[in-house]
């Protein structure tokens, strides 16, 4: 289903999700990959980023209850969890993993931790409004309904 | 043209599938490029792979440098490989490096989440012919076939 068919409902959850900032240009072009023969290709990057990503935040987690902190693991770890967020445009946690690696390389253990929690908040949180997003795009998908943009 | 390692023959049974002969000046002499995705990263595997799917180009993948140098020594040919720096087992410079040792003088785009110019630089140094952020766009991957096309 085209982006301009989808039900207004639909159009309004999916910009809100740009609005405030959890999604960027990425995500957009992820969309226009999808096809007829693929029409679920977003939620299945976005199902495999958080199937993948679910064991590096225990990891991440487990690292920081270490001490003294080892700073290069820790940035280490958050340079693939930064990188997988990027692929699909998880604004948000992007910018939280982005904050991270600089507390990291200060040697900030309170703004790793602070941050630590902050990002886990955003993952969660994306992840709720992602998967319901996507049911609502699949019952559309089926129920074949479409309003016209106004 | 170049033909690399294992190649000539390949391209000649190409170039007769096709029902074309290799060497015209004829545009629609198009054969299907043949591309290698090398990532440790399941996620830009398959968004790559879907961007490539939108072209006539046949497409296979390796989850590290060393399973790239291993099909490549095994007999396989790639006209365009998009090469992840950080991977384990093998990174993207030694699998880089080892691919040109091994005579392999097709394109190599480094695909990176690494943003600085030295980083970019330092990998470039391993024999890549360019080096780009990840994920690529559509826009990109249609640049770096449109210059295979200019080049064969």
């Amino acid at each position: 289903m085209e982006r301009n068919h989808l039900p207004r409902h639909l159009v309004l959850q999916r910009q809100s999700l740009f609005d405030q900032g959890l999604l960027d240009e990425q995500f957009i072009q992820l969309e226009e990959l999808q096809d007829d023969a693929n029409p679920n290709f977003v939620e299945e990057v976005v199902t495999s980023y958080y199937q993948n990503t679910s064991t590096l935040i225990v990891i991440i987690e487990q690292a920081l209850g270490t001490s003294p902190l080892d700073f290069n693991k820790l940035d280490g770890y958050m340079y693939q969890l930064k990188g997988s967020s990027s692929s699909f445009g998880a604004k948000k946690v992007k910018a939280d993993c982005t904050l991270f690696r600089e507390y990291c390389k200060a040697g900030n253990v309170e703004g790793c931790m602070r941050t630590f929690q902050q990002l886990k908040k955003e993952y969660a949180s994306l992840k709720r409004k992602l998967e319901a997003y996507f049911q609502l795009a699949r019952q559309a998908r089926v129920t074949g309904t479409a309003s016209r943009p106004k | 043209m170049v033909f690399e390692k294992g190649a000539s023959s390949l391209k000649s049974v190409k170039a007769i599938e096709t029902g074309k002969v290799a060497g015209t000046n004829n545009l629609a002499t198009e054969r299907k490029f043949s591309v290698l995705v090398v990532d440790d990263d399941a996620i830009i595997r398959k968004i790559h792979s879907k961007l490539l799917s939108k072209f006539p180009v046949e497409i296979q993948v390796a989850v590290n440098g060393k399973e790239a140098v291993d099909l490549y020594r095994s007999g396989a040919f790639f006209d365009l490989v998009l090469m992840d720096m950080e991977m384990p087992i093998m990174n993207g410079f030694e699998a880089t490096k080892e691919l040109r040792a091994l005579g392999l003088k097709s394109l190599i785009v480094g695909v990176t989440a690494r943003s600085s110019d030295s980083e970019k630089k330092a990998f470039m140094e391993a024999g890549l012919n360019d080096c780009h952020a990840k994920p690529l766009t559509s826009e990109m991957v249609k640049s770096l076939l449109q210059e295979l096309n200019k080049n064969n």
